[in-house]
């Protein structure tokens, strides 16, 4: 009985969502709702020195609203944890850690994904212009470097979603090389 | 032949010119070696060398505060720029965004003859395989970035290899492309200067320089500077001292002189009182100008203390041989004197056996200075002042002093009660009386201190506690035993014993090791198909390689590198503070640093030691060897302390020779310390070694006034001065030591406010427990 009367508002505030304007404060507002959770990734490559994309899968953990976790399994066991303002890198038996404070240009590329799924307009406006184009359902959220030394590195980050679910990220650098990133969610906490 | 007093004053004064000459040229000096081991062992050698001549030592740290980010990005990047093309110093870093290309490139283009992966197996099929497999896979994360424009040219990856062994992560944030605090409130510099940290000139001179092309920098903008490191401190110090010895000395003078003008009434008797302290004072610095070569600035501020204790001979002489003439004077009371400068001598004397410098300087400086003093007042003084040129006092002052006397005795009980009550409290704090660091003894301001330890923690400075530390003939013997001591740290680094290591070997390896690594790369002809046989299924192709190929070829032409190519590169000044040419030879520093990487963060220091038994190599923990020596110094000065009050004790009864008088002697001054201890800890004195010696200072400079008693005990005429001279003397002591207590410098303070408040307390003490036979 309880079950129902909760899907039963779960459909209600669907509905409402639906009627309400889709703009980027929209999505964005969606976005924050998402606790965290856990996907599967996979991650594919095109660098223009190589002569096929390297393909990497994996798990991606995030948890709300600033700690992300990507743990690559194939070709090769790596962990990269960003957790608030550092990120951790683990491959074999190197550790490294960087203080993003000492790298600008690094924390402003990780941010985007980080502030993308927090739902923080405000972080991301500082360094990107931002244009959504589709409908909750299927969006399109283009995040263009607004920063020059970002633009130094990056052309365009374009996130593909549904709902409050981030469904790709593709990286477009700015020597032409690319990175696609597919996620499929596991589980909602 | 007789003296006249013109030949005396004569002679006197040759020696006065010939000690003034002396004194003339003295080194004087006020850094961090007195509180350094006179004998040092191994490990604490290596400390002294750091701390003095160090990489560490030299090292300035800069904070521009005020306006805003931009205005104080480009007031760094304005103050690198002019202090960079100063003499006076070696680096200025400011972390300016591309001041690293220069040894990235110069890695790159070295990466063959510095890349430890590179080994004949490495350029082997299987060898490229799994080498070039290796960078894709990395390409393919965020170290990837770095890695990608160099593919073509370093597929097998030695430039990763070389920034993996560096200390990623150690370097602070960064703001307007320039280091910047954690908050962002202060952009920072590092400075390196070329002067010695212990030529406090030189750092003197680099920190008025500093401030100086600062204030041609900021212009209009509100910025101030901030400054700290060691060789700030040293100029500070010095600073303090010198206006301290000046400051101490004229106070202690000015009182004294009122006091004996209030009892002499003679401007004449006071040139003449004051002429064995200088005499006392003078020859204090050319005794220790003579034994030690450097005298320190704190051993020239004991002075004021000096001036207290020197004057009462010359006090005793002028009170009591008013009546009685010299030749009375000399056959009754000179023989209590001399015993009492014995006593002196015996508790200062026990300071020179002191492995800590500065305390080996103050015993000798005022044992000298004693001495003279009570030799000048002896043969100078009498005939100097002339036949019974005393003063005549008109017994007031000995009769009001007698009555007090009598009063004293009243006292006894209590203050026997309040000793008891004083060593209770003592036993019960035995624990935690002592303060257990040499940090205590710091002439640093607790503001500067703060100040400094900011800013360390901003700028991630390195404190170089852990040090492995090997030693050579020669440079490259050095160096080959540093690879070899490599070897040993990296097996401790994989296992995750340390966090890592720095070593000159990084960048200048041996010749021995350079020529292997060159003559293991294949001439073009045989890498080339060993390459494509390698890439055969890589999503790399060897065809994009040729740059590759160009390189190896090149390396196998490369003349070796000496320390000659790192110049212009920061790592030429790596390689300086970790490669050091002493006196016996060659040294090489390889600072390790903790697991964890976080600051503060400790070694296992048991299981590095293991790990480097054997090998010749020194494992020293700067932190710990510090800790050490400050302990060495307390358990040394307990031991000296209890030695000098032995020897005063045998002393004494070897004079008195009766057990029963000696009791009388020491009962007085054993108590007066113990009340002072125990007063100075409740009153929350934080009590250290010099507190320690100020305990053995109290008996033997208290045992004076105490065997004045004991011989007026002992049946002898109480004639009217005695006790006068012994109030005065009393006084004056107790102000040239009490004026040290006004000192901010802990080693002064400590000493004058024990022994200040216990001669005075000696002298009502012995007065309390004086027999009753020496009432009249």
């Amino acid at each position: 009985m309880i079950r129902h009367l909760l899907s039963g508002l779960a459909l209600a505030s669907l509905a409402t969502a639906a009627h309400a304007a889709f703009d980027v404060d929209r999505l964005l507002a969606d976005l924050a709702q998402h606790k965290g959770g856990r996907a599967k990734f996979v991650e594919k490559r095109y660098l223009a020195v190589l002569d096929r994309p390297l393909v990497a899968t994996g798990e991606m953990t995030y948890t709300a609203p600033d700690r992300l976790e990507k743990r690559t399994l194939t070709p090769q066991p790596e962990t990269v944890l960003l957790d608030k303002d550092t990120l951790a890198f683990e491959r074999g038996t190197r550790r490294v850690t960087i203080r993003l404070a000492n790298q600008p240009e690094a924390l402003a590329f990780v941010d985007s994904i980080r502030n993308t799924l927090a739902g923080n307009r405000e972080a991301l406006e500082r360094n990107y212009a931002l244009a959504l184009s589709g409908d909750a359902d299927n969006w399109v959220l283009t995040l263009s470097p607004s920063e020059r030394r970002i633009a130094a590195l990056l052309q365009r980050i374009t996130v593909n979603g549904s709902g409050d679910q981030i469904r790709s990220i593709e990286y477009l650098l700015a020597d032409g090389d690319r990175s696609e990133l597919s996620i499929e969610p596991l589980e909602r906490p | 032949m007789r003296l006249t007093a013109g030949r005396t004053f004569l002679l006197w004064l040759l020696a006065m010119l010939a000690g003034a000459a002396i004194v003339w040229n003295s080194r004087f000096s006020a850094d961090i070696s007195f509180f350094l081991p006179a004998r040092p062992s191994a490990e604490q050698q290596v400390l002294v060398d750091q701390l003095r001549e160090g990489a560490v030592s030299r090292l300035l740290m800069l904070a521009v505060e005020g306006g805003d980010a931009t205005a104080r990005a480009a007031a760094s990047r304005a103050l690198q720029q002019r202090l960079a093309a100063l003499p006076e110093f070696v680096a200025v870093q400011n972390g300016d965004a591309g001041s690293h290309d220069a040894e990235r490139d110069f890695l790159f283009a070295h990466r063959y003859l510095l890349s430890p992966a590179v080994t004949p197996e490495r350029f082997t099929e299987a060898g490229l395989a799994a080498a070039v497999s290796n960078s894709i896979d990395l390409l393919a994360s965020p170290a990837g970035l770095l890695l990608k424009p160099f593919l073509t040219r370093d597929p097998t990856g030695e430039l990763v290899e070389l920034l993996g062994g560096l200390n990623a992560g150690a370097e602070p944030d960064s703001v307007e492309g320039v280091w910047a605090s954690r908050d962002g409130a202060r952009a920072l510099l590092l400075v390196q200067t070329r002067a010695l940290g212990s030529d406090t000139d030189g750092q003197q001179r680099a920190i008025a320089l500093i401030r100086e092309q600062f204030a041609a920098v900021h212009g209009a903008e509100s910025l101030d500077l901030q400054l700290s490191g060691p060789g700030l401190f040293a100029v500070k110090a010095r600073d303090t001292i010198r206006a301290e010895v000046a400051r101490l000395s004229t106070i202690s003078l000015g009182a004294i002189v009122a006091v004996l003008f209030f009892v002499y009434r003679s401007p004449r008797l006071l040139a003449l009182s004051l002429l064995p302290v200088a005499s006392g004072a003078l020859a204090g610095v050319v005794a220790v100008s003579l034994a030690f070569g450097t005298v320190f600035g704190i051993t020239v501020g004991f002075g004021a203390a000096l001036i207290g204790e020197a004057v009462d001979y010359a006090i005793y002489y002028f009170v009591q041989s008013g009546r009685l003439g010299v030749d009375g004077w000399r056959q009754r009371y000179w023989p209590t004197i001399r015993l009492g400068v014995l006593t002196s001598v015996f508790g200062f004397g026990a300071l020179l056996f002191s492995g800590f410098p500065g305390l080996a300087q103050l015993g000798l400086y005022t044992l000298a200075g004693v001495l003279t003093a009570a030799l000048v007042t002896r043969f100078v003084l009498p005939r100097l002042a002339g036949p019974a040129r005393g003063v005549t006092l008109s017994g007031r002052a000995d009769a009001v002093l007698s009555g007090a006397l009598r009063h004293a005795r009243r006292l006894r009980w209590p203050v026997l009660a309040l000793a008891l009550a004083a060593v209770v409290h003592l036993a019960l704090q035995r624990e935690q009386l002592w303060l257990p660091n040499l940090s205590a003894l710091s002439t640093t301001s607790e503001a500067d201190a703060a100040l400094d330890t900011r800013l360390r923690a901003d700028l991630g400075a390195p404190d170089a506690r852990y040090l492995a530390v090997v030693t050579a003939p020669d440079r490259e013997t050095a160096l080959a035993a540093a690879e070899r001591a490599g070897q040993r740290l990296d097996r401790l680094v994989a296992d995750g014993v340390i966090g890592g290591y720095d070593s000159p070997a990084r960048f200048l390896p041996s010749a021995a090791t350079q020529a292997a690594r060159r003559a293991s790369l294949p001439t073009a002809e045989a890498l080339r198909p060993r390459l494509a046989a390698a890439l055969a299924d890589s999503p790399l192709s060897a065809a994009r390689l040729d740059p590759f190929l160009a390189d190896v070829e090149a390396a196998r032409r490369q003349p070796l590198l000496g320390r000659d190519a790192l110049e212009g590169t920061g790592l030429a000044l790596v390689v300086d503070s970790l490669l050091l040419e002493g006196a016996a030879g060659w040294s090489v520093l390889l600072p390790l640093r903790p697991a964890g990487g976080a600051h503060g963060a400790e070694l296992p220091i048991d299981a590095v030691r293991a790990a480097l038994a054997g090998s010749g190599v020194l494992f020293v923990d700067m932190k710990g060897e510090f800790d050490a020596l400050y302990g060495d110094y307390i358990g040394e000065a307990a031991w000296l302390s209890a030695a000098g009050f032995v020897a005063i004790a045998l002393l004494l009864l070897a004079a008195l020779r009766s057990p029963r008088r000696l009791a009388g002697v020491l009962l007085p001054l054993v108590l007066s310390v113990a009340i002072v201890i125990a007063g100075l800890h409740l009153a929350g004195e934080r009590l250290h070694l010099l507190h320690l010696v100020g305990m053995l200072l109290i008996v033997a400079v208290g045992s004076n006034y105490a065997l004045f008693f004991d011989r007026l005990a002992a049946g002898a005429t109480h004639d009217a001065g005695t006790l006068t001279s012994m109030a005065v003397a009393a006084t004056t002591t107790a102000i040239g030591f009490g004026t040290l207590a006004l000192s901010s410098v802990p080693v002064l303070h400590a000493i004058g406010v024990t022994v200040g408040p216990g001669v005075l307390l000696a002298l009502l003490l012995s007065a309390a427990f004086a027999p009753a036979d020496t009432r009249r």
